[in-house]
């Protein structure tokens, strides 16, 4: 049986907004196996995003346990939390993030700056080799602006990949893409998890979730359906049936 | 290794945003400019007070007459005679803190070299005046303490006086001249000194033995003037008053009564001189550390606008391990960045300006190396303390919170 990568308990999460109390979160259980290509569905508002917020380490849920690794956040202070991030999870956003005006290169190095183990020859080899990953080896030193939306989200998974994580956490990662630069970017992603990196991933479009193996839907805070997908979709495949554009 | 990717991350920053570094710069370069050059004009102009002050011998004691208090209305100093000989010789035997004294006697008149004539005023003192007021001689000699005592009629002549009345450029010493009529044997030619910093010729003198000018030229028993060196400029002060007590002693003065004397330090005259310039100091570099502040006070704007403008930056910078030390170091070392360099070129710029006051406007400036070391520190200062304030706000953010931020 393969390891447990993330694993959270009875996890709630309360904001107050004035005098009301809204229950974001009540009460999640689940674990997530090394290896796995999880998505977490749901409307706007069914706590999607903020179960991925709370799984990166940005929040911090009211009640519940969350350990990633076998690691219990609970206890951790925020400059460890802080270490976590950097050492084991790599998180990509729905609008990129990237460091304007700053080179692909050194957007990707920048979560090894906060890395002093390693040396500057180490950051920049392991930057290039994160950028080859995903197809980007050519423009290393185009800043964001040179780039297509897809291609920024390139940079940012060799951002999110560049640490070696344990896990992968994409927010809405195909937001703010058409739906071939999407399935390019899926393809991608099947990519890495075929070579063993553990991946969840939160969206709203189904078809996003067919290429997934497993698929979590959220509605209102609570799980309502958690199943193995037995028939993964392949985004190469489906990439390739798109009609061609006419340039 | 982590401190030195910090400083890289800050660098980037600061280089990223060129244009509006140099602006926030430009307070602090402006700031520390003005305060080296307003320092370097008040050093430089109480400088050259001091030294033509100190040219005239810097530890200098003269004891001048005091007014005459005893009538319904007071003289002026020079016109009473409470100064005597016996003075004299009772300061030179008391005041172990002087080495030279001498009497002085003085007065105007015309010195005569055949057709030539040029008005001037003739001191008559002792050997030691050389000595007091820090002069030497072009050629020939001092008289001799012999000559004091037989009242010879010899003269030594400054340049001033030579150039007027041996216009041929003639070797004077050894010729005859006459003062007021009276003739008089030149023995040597003062070394020239020129004006001092109150637009008097100090080279427009005759110096002769004071015997002979007593008697020979002004007809008088008493004295103009004593002038004395003090052992050390250190103890110039406390010969004042060790000359004060003694010439009290000598003139029987009760302690409910008035000096009739004054004694003076060079030390007072420069003290006198150099506080106008002083105070106008302080005045400059008042308003010049004004401008320092402003300068440090758009260091804080920049640093602030900048925190409200990257704390979406700052969110991402947290979601990849950074902490929130981090954030704060970053930030600090953009500020201190930011001061440093500004005030490396304030430096400069000072320096600059320095150089450009003395060589176009004529100035007396002096740079002193606390100026450039102050102001130097107060704009570090200046930067971390209000660089501190918006890095601080920035590094407490939740990284969530900072993310979201639009």
């Amino acid at each position: 049986m393969s390891k447990e990568i993330i694993k959270i308990e009875n996890l709630k999460r309360e904001f107050t907004m004035g005098t009301e109390t809204v229950h974001a979160l009540r009460g999640i259980s689940f674990t997530i196996e090394e290896g796995e290509f999880v998505t977490i569905m749901g409307s706007s508002g069914s706590g999607k995003s903020t179960m991925l917020n709370i799984l990166g380490c940005l929040d911090q849920p009211t009640s519940g346990n969350y350990e990633i690794d076998g690691v219990a956040m609970k206890d951790l202070s925020r400059n460890e939390l802080a270490t976590i991030r950097n050492e084991k999870i790599g998180f990509i956003f729905q609008s990129y993030n990237l460091l304007a005006r700053t080179s692909a290169i050194e957007n990707v190095e920048l979560p090894l700056l906060y890395n002093s183990k390693v040396s500057t020859e180490e950051r920049r080899e392991r930057a290039v080799k994160a950028l080859e990953m995903v197809g980007l080896g050519e423009r290393l030193h185009h800043t964001p602006s040179q780039l297509s939306g897809g291609q920024q989200q390139r940079v940012a998974i060799a951002r999110s990949l560049v640490n070696n994580p344990v896990m992968i956490l994409a927010d809405e990662a195909t937001g703010n893409l058409d739906t071939r630069t999407s399935y390019e970017i899926m393809s991608l992603f099947q990519d890495l998890n075929r070579k063993g990196i553990t991946i969840t991933f939160v969206t709203h479009e189904p078809d996003i979730a067919t290429f997934s193996s497993r698929t979590i839907v959220l509605k209102d805070g609570n799980i309502i359906q958690d199943y193995n997908n037995n028939n993964i979709q392949s985004a190469a495949e489906e990439l390739a049936k798109l009609p061609q554009e006419n340039h | 290794m982590r401190i030195l990717n910090l400083l890289k991350i800050a660098y980037k920053a600061i280089v990223l945003n060129k244009m509006r570094t140099l602006l926030t710069m430009l307070g602090i370069i402006i700031g520390v400019a003005s305060v080296i050059a307003m320092l370097a004009i008040g050093e430089g102009s109480k400088e050259s007070i001091r030294s033509t002050i100190s040219s005239m011998g810097s530890n200098m004691v003269t004891i001048s007459p005091g007014t005459d208090d005893r009538g319904p209305a007071r003289g002026s100093g020079g016109d009473v005679q409470t100064l005597t000989l016996d003075n004299y010789e009772t300061i030179k035997e008391k005041a172990d803190l002087l080495s030279y004294v001498t009497p002085v006697v003085n007065g105007g008149g015309q010195v005569i070299n055949g057709a030539s004539n040029w008005p001037s005023s003739i001191y008559g003192v002792n050997p030691d005046y050389l000595e007091i007021k820090a002069v030497g001689l072009q050629s020939g000699s001092m008289f001799t303490d012999a000559e004091v005592k037989s009242s010879s009629k010899v003269v030594l002549l400054g340049q001033t006086v030579v150039d007027n009345v041996f216009p041929d450029g003639q070797n004077p010493v050894g010729q005859m001249i006459r003062f007021d009529n009276i003739p008089f044997k030149v023995i040597g030619v003062l070394e020239e000194k020129g004006e001092n910093t109150f637009g008097q010729d100090q080279d427009d003198v005759v110096i002769a033995p004071y015997t002979t000018v007593q008697k020979r030229i002004l007809a008088i028993d008493y004295l103009n003037q004593i002038m004395a060196s003090a052992i050390s400029e250190d103890d110039a002060q406390e010969a004042v008053t060790q000359v004060s007590e003694i010439l009290r002693e000598e003139h029987k003065l009760l302690d409910t009564e008035e000096d009739d004397f004054s004694v003076r330090s060079m030390e007072e005259l420069i003290s006198t001189f150099s506080s106008t310039s002083e105070m106008l100091t302080v005045l400059l570099v008042a308003v010049a550390s004004i401008s320092l502040l402003i300068g440090g006070i758009g260091i804080m704007n920049i640093m602030y606008v900048s925190v409200k403008e990257r704390t979406k930056e700052i969110g991402l910078r947290m979601a990849v391990g950074g902490r929130g030390s981090d954030i704060l170091m970053q930030f600090l070392i953009e500020a201190i960045l930011i001061s440093i360099t500004g005030g490396l070129l304030g430096v400069l710029l000072g320096l600059g300006a320095t150089v450009f006051i003395e060589k176009f406007l004529l100035w007396p400036t002096s740079v002193a190396l606390y100026s450039i070391v102050v102001s130097f520190a107060v704009c570090a200062v200046t930067g971390i303390f209000f660089g501190w304030y918006p890095a601080k706000k920035a590094s407490a953010l939740d990284p969530i919170t900072a993310l979201r931020y639009e």
